[in-house]
């Protein structure tokens, strides 16, 4: 990484900044932030290094009638891990009034600063109109503002391409109410890093693959980690008894969607998780945290035989068999469990 | 994951876009591929919009019928349920319930119209008044 543009205070970001395309929002902001003050940090890194990787079933929590299903931890979880395991002086700002917000990210942009913020996908004017859903947790950066046109600069970490966005559908974007409100959250590393050696993260990854593990494992709710898993496999399996066939189908479609459509890098950040023990592996010394990785894209190349499976009843194309996806679900739910335990025990 | 299992071309409903997949190269090790969308993401999105568009449709019908409000209508096109626009609205639920009653609707003050409108991103409240025939 350029090490001049760590100082860019006075240069514009525009000019230095440097896209980059990752799988996840949250992650893939952090990382380019991170990069961008001279830290040469991958995506399955932090990712891996804050303990992203979960399941949850949140059968209480509807989304248009639909559990909530993740792959990953809470909004925030990432960028909160990296504050504190890094000590990075990322700083929030959230707003009352979108007028003040949109002063303030003004005025940091007008200081060259790459500039973190949450908005809602179904508002940012430069989404396919088929990807926009009423998601109010999506995070991109603003790095600069077009001087002749008014409008921002943007590095979406999901997209192959820097793109822009009109000053007014952007601020509507910032201030949604709703689910996870944005609020006019904008976050910046506001200061110097204290450390800018990659070399910092390896006495931290022990804990990190630990904790993950955990949770995977031990947490004391059913809806989390394998357990959930299984919680969720029960649920398909009653479903046929309980509910019309188009919710069935719906439902397979959304356990899909929460998997692999929402930027996760495939298989519902199990790839993610698996480049991270790799880097691990190598920044640890330890050829079976290389041997897991292996064994995680499997059970990853299985979650994606499960998605095209559930996908094909949800369109129609094969007839809906709820029980067998449920069987599908308890298999993945004992090998992630016998993985989980085996990578607690490697480190 | 191998590379060679991830659509390079962007599908349709990505317009020219593509995300990044994680995939194992042939030296056994992770790289990130760009991902079009295969069968599976691309085809439980497709269905994710359409089931919106189902509600709407059938909001459409019956509010020209008289039986529900065009709010009903104009909540499922802008890729909402009651709950959602609930929230986004800050109304209660019951009230945006209440609010699809035809009889009350016609008589929604101007205000609350526009909360519904803000929340939406529609321009013109009283664009929530009509429907298409």
């Amino acid at each position: 990484m350029n090490t001049t543009i760590a100082t860019s205070s006075a240069a514009p970001a525009a000019s230095t900044f440097q896209h980059l395309q990752s799988a996840h929002c949250e992650s893939g902001v952090i990382t380019s932030l991170l990069r961008h003050e001279g830290l040469p940090i991958t995506e399955a890194m932090v990712f891996g290094l804050t303990s992203a990787l979960s399941f949850c079933y949140f059968p209480f929590v509807k989304i248009n009638q639909l559990p909530l299903i993740s792959y990953r931890m809470t909004p925030r979880y990432i960028l909160n891990g990296i504050r504190r395991l890094l000590r990075v002086p990322l700083r929030y700002e959230t707003f009352r009034a979108p007028a003040d917000g949109t002063r303030r990210l003004d005025e940091l942009l007008a200081r060259g600063r790459p500039v973190g913020l949450q908005g809602s996908v179904y508002f940012l004017p430069y989404f396919p109109v088929n990807m926009r859903f009423h998601f109010n947790a999506h995070n991109l950066i603003a790095y600069g503002r077009d001087s002749a046109t008014g409008e921002y600069l943007i590095s979406d970490p999901v997209f192959n391409t820097p793109t822009r966005s009109a000053p007014d559908a952007f601020e509507r974007a910032r201030f949604v109410r709703g689910a996870l409100a944005p609020r006019g959250l904008i976050y910046h590393i506001d200061g110097a890093i204290p450390d800018k050696d990659i070399a910092q993260v390896v006495p931290l990854l022990r804990a990190a693959i630990r904790k993950n593990a955990f949770m995977m494992l031990w947490m004391p709710i059913p809806c989390v980690g394998t357990p959930g898993i299984r919680l969720l496999a029960s649920r398909v399996r009653r479903l046929p008894a309980q509910k019309q066939p188009d919710f069935c189908r719906r439902f397979a479609g959304h356990i899909v969607r929460m998997q692999e459509e929402v930027g996760t890098g495939g298989a519902g950040f199990r790839f993610l998780y698996a480049a991270f023990l790799q880097e691990a592996a190598v920044l640890l010394n330890k050829p079976a945290l290389h041997e897991l990785s292996l064994e995680l894209t499997a059970i990853g190349d299985e979650w994606r035989v499960f998605a095209t499976h559930a996908a094909r009843q949800n369109k129609g194309r094969a007839p809906l068999d709820p029980p067998a996806l449920a069987a599908t679900l308890a298999t993945l739910s004992a090998k992630e469990r016998l993985f989980f335990k085996k990578l607690w025990k490697a480190v | 994951m191998r590379p060679d299992e991830v659509p390079s071309q962007s599908a349709t409903i990505y317009e020219g876009a593509t995300k990044a997949a994680y995939v194992v190269g042939p030296d056994g090790r992770y790289t990130i591929v760009p991902n079009g969308g295969d069968e599976a993401e691309v085809a439980v999105t497709e269905e994710a919009v359409a089931w919106f568009g189902q509600m709407a449709e059938a909001a459409r019908l019956r509010a020209l019928a008289g039986e529900t409000s065009p709010l009903e209508y104009h909540m499922y096109r802008q890729r909402m349920d009651v709950p959602t626009l609930a929230q986004a609205t800050g109304f209660w639920r019951i009230t945006v319930r209440r609010h699809l009653r035809p009889a009350v609707f016609a008589k929604l003050p101007r205000k609350k119209l526009e909360r519904h409108a803000i929340a939406m991103g529609i321009a013109d409240p009283e664009q929530l008044r009509s429907i298409p025939a």
